[in-house]
């Protein structure tokens, strides 16, 4: 379980490193949570890494414009513990649920967006609040709406020559409720099924992660009081639609549909109570 | 805020000063392995090609399966089945994960570059991964000079077993499976090896984290076909966990040796987490079937049980021991005079199994406490009923199969555990739940926990008529050295090899109690050298030995000990040593009060032997064996004790199943253990909390599964899990009952293994009392919210 040989390289700006990126065979270095062990065990061998952690302008945390933007080598661990980032208070709640601490201290939040697992919270809670990713190319700058991010299990609209650089999340605006929940087999597992929850007024959007091959995003109008019962028959059949994968000895499809059903109105009741608040 | 640690261990190993197998550097030169292994969970092996690896730069040596055919022969089996075991695959490979070659090379790295280089022309061969696929006619052959899967396939009948039956108020019946797992040490496989060739021959020293039992010395020293004199094998002081799972390592000594041999240097090979999850060793599967016949008042008169074990591809020994380390006690907790037993074990394309804390007990409780509580349910008996009502009440017990239970108080156990567990209680929040439409459970298991194994029920597998006259085996003898130098510091060396239990704590302890001495004065050595460890063919930490077997030998040798001192205080205190008693660090005279230090008493014996009186004892350095009774051979009848102790658990778990997400939360876990004598209670603590969570392991989380095409799926830490600190915060009761064993000069039982027995049957009882309005069976682990909604579907 070691690394087949590559290069390592630390360019001093953003350029840079898009130039070493565009010369093909290199993969973006960040927190390494997932690429450093897939390097250990061969599944895969680019020829260069592209450390970007220590890159000007990419480790910013800050309130622009009504967005919180952070910047590519910011760690999860600083995200949930900065008091700027509260604005955005889904990501509160899901950071508890991204891993373990140990590994939020070293794992940004680009780099789980870029991974793009499909069980993974973050991408979750960018596509339920319609956050807006940046990237960085030969070509200049792009911005990817979250919703179009990931294109699959793995995969996003990132190119092989592209450097993510950062991700604005909306913050949140009075009248709005959030809730999120997952259910995993230990607590830190990637989930089973989990939902991230935006209520405003009468509109819930959510998205459900750990139940398809990206996060997958669905907007109800609720009643005026609603109850988790109520809720039921339309988070279940929400949740038979969505569900699209053959699960595994963990979870199998139909279990990760129940489950999926279960959490979406219990966090849309908790949301809509918060918004109310 | 101060720490005062529980055991001398402690402090070390929390502050990074543990010395583990690969801490340490014991020869200059040596080089680094990695290996290369089969993808195929069966394939021919058409050609290996190994001349690109060895021309890579940085390679000292590259071995394969010509390599191996000439120079290794067939591990020795404990069946004439021919299934020839060796440390590679030669001309098939049969699982996922088998070694095929060996890179040697200047460091882990290069060595992983060249093993890439290396190519292996397989022709995948038909797969077989079931255990009861494996068992069917024209079942794919996992070797097929066999004609067959079955390993091995005894049957036994003690007792009137069919007149029991004839006679039963009720025949009550159940099939269940048990799963592979793990105890994942955190520390995997290592080896140090070191071939030498000599004016009179080869010699392989080694370094290896090993524990046992050494029966495996002689296995892997016939392999390479070295006499075990010139097989020296060091374990170091500390081993990162085992629970048997690294009495696996012996085939990868064998390999490492001879690729030492080919590099003509010393070879270090550190297994890696993902070959140890792939390849290194697991608890067996078991596929069962259980009958009790039951009288119209809920007495079990007989058993009739059918055993099989799924071994993996090869028979490892000291497989097929699953099925007959519980021989002696397969009737458990129960009196039944009569029992009747198939015993098969199939070879499959999964990795080899092996040892596993609990071996064989949690598969046979598995089937034998889920036939409980069924009895409770045909006879209409509460479960704590139907099983008060069978316990063994008198000792010592025979069994049918020939175990004698040496001591206990079985019905006070389970009254202790009923009342603190508050079996009541979580009775009425089972009332309660039911009433709201919530799922709530409560499950026992009873459970006879084996210590202190008798060797002697290896011989089961061979037939009673087979067996040859003058070569049966038994027993389980224990030796210890302790020596008292200059200064009157007591030295024990133990041959124990621990894994992290704390025998240098509790050794000491025993040592010092015995000698009057402060534990100041006594030093415990646990670095194993078989060239001067002292170690027999049963040695090694397994079988819950350490309380039964090496702490009696301790005090056989400190009083060795003692009697010499006692002769070098008698020339200080001029009176005759008999009778001189040893207390607070003295030698005292109990007739005239005069005393002399202890450290005096042992200077006379080292500095002027020549004023002892003649024929006074002069060892400073003595051993003491321990050769436990009622350890004897099975008999021509089959029976077999197979054990030196029986403890007993008695455990029960309450669980609330969530009605909507159908998770498991253990509401209360409740245990009381009898492990005789109790030597130190925080270690004893210990034990239980960790056999709990290792059966928790195996009840909710861990399993290593194939794909059916023979791939591994939990080949990661990703799908195998563990369970973490988050998983048990539980709510835990836990005593004790004492019945100390009179076999053990302390009365100690073994205590490391009974709830890894116990616990994962009492979770399943406890989800099937949970799940029982819904009607669905429970009759296999691990049992989680995936499985109990498709269960429900």
């Amino acid at each position: 379980m070691k690394a087949a040989p590559f290069a390592y390289c630390r360019p001093d700006t953003v350029d840079e490193a898009v130039d070493v990126l565009a010369g093909g065979d290199a993969k973006v270095l960040a927190g390494g949570q997932s690429l450093v062990p897939v390097l250990a065990m061969r599944l895969g061998r680019p020829g260069t890494l592209v450390d970007i952690t220590r890159l000007p302008g990419l480790d910013s945390l800050v309130i622009e414009d009504g967005q919180l933007h952070v910047g590519a080598a910011v760690r999860q661990r600083t995200v949930e513990r900065s008091d700027v980032a509260r604005a955005v208070p889904l990501i509160g709640r899901a950071m508890p649920f991204v891993g373990h601490r140990e590994l939020r201290s070293r794992g940004t939040v680009c780099g789980s967006l870029a991974h793009a697992d499909p069980a993974a919270e973050l991408p979750a809670v960018a596509a339920c609040l319609g956050a807006s990713v940046t990237v960085r190319g030969a070509r200049g700058e792009r911005v990817v709406p979250a919703r179009e991010f990931v294109t699959g299990a793995m995969t996003t609209a990132v190119g092989a020559d592209e450097l993510v650089t950062g991700v604005r999340f909306p913050v949140a605006r009075a009248g709005e409720g959030f809730g999120f929940a997952e259910i995993a087999r230990r607590h830190g597992d990637y989930a089973l099924a989990g939902v991230a929850v935006r209520v405003r007024g009468d509109e819930a959007v959510l998205a459900a992660f750990g139940v398809s091959d990206r996060p997958v995003v669905r907007e109800l109008t609720l009643d005026p009081d609603p109850t988790e019962a109520g809720l039921r028959p339309a988070t279940d059949a929400l949740a038979a639609e969505v569900v699209d994968t053959d699960g595994d000895a963990h979870g199998s499809r139909g279990y990760r549909a129940r489950l999926l059903g279960v959490l979406a109105a219990r966090e849309i009741v908790r949301a809509h109570r918060e918004a109310q608040a | 805020m101060t720490w005062t640690p529980a055991r001398d261990e402690d402090a070390a190993l929390v502050t990074g000063g543990g010395r583990f197998v690969d801490d340490l550097d014991p020869l200059p030169g040596t080089l680094v392995a990695a290996v290369v292994r089969s993808p195929h969970p069966h394939a021919r092996v058409r050609g290996v090609d190994l001349a690109a690896a060895r021309a890579h730069p940085g390679v000292a040596a590259v071995i394969g399966p010509d390599e191996v055919r000439a120079a290794v022969r067939p591990f020795p089996l404990s069946t004439t089945t021919p299934m020839p075991y060796l440390p590679s695959g030669v001309d098939a490979v049969r699982y996922v994960g088998e070694p095929v070659a060996v890179v040697v090379a200047r460091d882990r790295y290069v060595a992983e570059d060249a093993c890439e280089l290396v190519e292996v022309d397989y022709e995948p061969l038909d797969v077989v991964v079931d255990t009861r696929a494996a068992l069917r006619d024209g079942a794919p052959l996992v070797h097929p000079e066999a004609g067959t899967n079955v390993a091995t396939d005894r049957t036994f009948s003690f007792g009137d077993v069919a007149g029991a039956f004839a006679r039963a108020a009720h025949v009550v019946r159940g099939e269940y499976t048990f799963p592979r797992y793990s105890s994942v040490p955190m520390e995997c496989y290592g080896v140090v090896a070191h071939w030498t060739d000599g004016a009179d021959g080869p010699s392989v020293e080694c370094w290896a984290n090993f524990h046992g039992p050494f029966t495996m010395v002689p296995v892997a020293a016939g392999a390479l076909g070295v006499p075990i004199s010139r097989f020296r094998l060091h374990v170091p002081a500390d081993i990162g966990g085992s629970f048997g799972i690294k009495s696996g390592i012996y085939p990868y000594v064998v390999l490492m040796a001879l690729a030492s041999k080919h590099a003509g240097r010393p070879v270090r090979w550190t297994e890696d987490r993902v070959e140890h999850l792939l390849a290194s060793s697991s608890g067996a599967g078991r596929v069962m079937s259980f009958a009790a016949a039951v009288s119209g008042d809920g007495a079990v008169e007989a058993l009739d049980v059918d055993l099989v074990d799924d071994v993996g591809a090869y028979l490892r020994p000291p497989e097929p021991s699953t099925l007959y380390r519980c021989f002696g006690n397969i009737t458990g907790a129960y009196d039944v005079p009569a029992v009747a037993i198939r015993a098969r074990a199939v070879v499959t394309h999964r990795a080899p199994t092996g040892l596993n804390r609990g071996f064989g007990g949690q598969q046979l409780y598995f089937g034998l406490e889920r036939l409980m509580d069924a009895v409770a349910a045909r006879t209409g008996l509460d479960v704590a009923e139907v099983r008060r009502r069978n316990l063994v009440r008198a000792f010592p017990h025979r069994t049918p199969t020939g175990g004698l239970y040496d001591s206990g108080d079985y019905a006070a156990a389970l009254d202790l555990l009923l009342a603190k567990g508050g079996y009541d209680e979580l009775r009425a929040r089972q009332e309660a739940a039911r009433a709201e439409g919530a799922f709530y459970g409560v499950g026992l298991a009873l459970v006879v926990d084996p210590s202190g194994t008798n060797i002697g029920y290896v011989g089961l597998a061979t037939p009673a008529s087979e067996r040859k006259p003058g070569r049966d085996k038994s027993g389980s003898t224990e030796i210890v050295r302790a020596s008292v130098d200059l200064q009157g510091v007591v030295t024990v060396l133990l041959g124990s090899v621990p894994q992290g239990q704390g025998h240098a704590t509790v050794a000491r302890r025993v040592a010092a109690t015995r000698l009057g001495l402060p534990v100041e004065q006594v030093r415990v050595v646990v670095d194993m050298d078989t060239a001067s460890t002292p170690w027999t063919v049963t040695s090694g930490s397994y079988s819950s030995r350490f309380a039964p077997l090496v702490t009696s030998a301790v005090i056989a040798a400190v009083d060795r000990l003692a009697e010499t001192v006692r002769a070098g205080a008698s020339v200080l205190l001029g009176v005759a040593p008999d009778g001189l008693e040893l207390a607070d660090g003295s030698v005292r005279d109990p007739a005239s009060g005069a005393s002399c230090l202890f450290r005096h008493a042992a200077g006379v014996v080292h500095w002027d032997p020549g004023a002892l009186p003649a024929g006074a004892p002069a060892r400073l350095a003595t051993e003491g064996e321990f050769v436990p009774p009622e350890a004897v051979a099975a008999t021509a009848e089959d029976r077999i004790n197979s054990s030196l102790c029986y403890g007993f658990v008695a455990e029960m778990v309450g669980v609330r199943i969530d009605a909507d997400t159908l998770e498991v939360t253990l509401d209360r876990v409740a245990t009381v253990h009898d492990a005789g004598t109790v030597l130190d209670p925080v270690l004893l603590e210990g034990q239980v909390l960790g056999a709990l969570v290792h059966g928790l392991g195996g009840a909710a989380y861990e399993e290593f599964r194939y794909s059916p095409a023979g791939q591994p799926t939990s080949a990661t830490f990703l799908d195998y899990l563990c369970p973490t600190s988050a998983e048990t915060a539980f709510p835990l009761v836990s005593d004790h009952v004492s019945s100390p064993s009179p076999l053990t000069p302390l009365g100690a039982k073994g205590c490391g293994e009974g709830s890894s027995m116990s616990f994962p049957v009492a979770y399943a009882n406890a989800v099937a009392d949970a799940l029982h309005p819904a009607g669905i069976p429970i009759d296999h682990l691990p049992l989680h919210g995936s499985v109990i909604h498709d269960l429900l579907m």
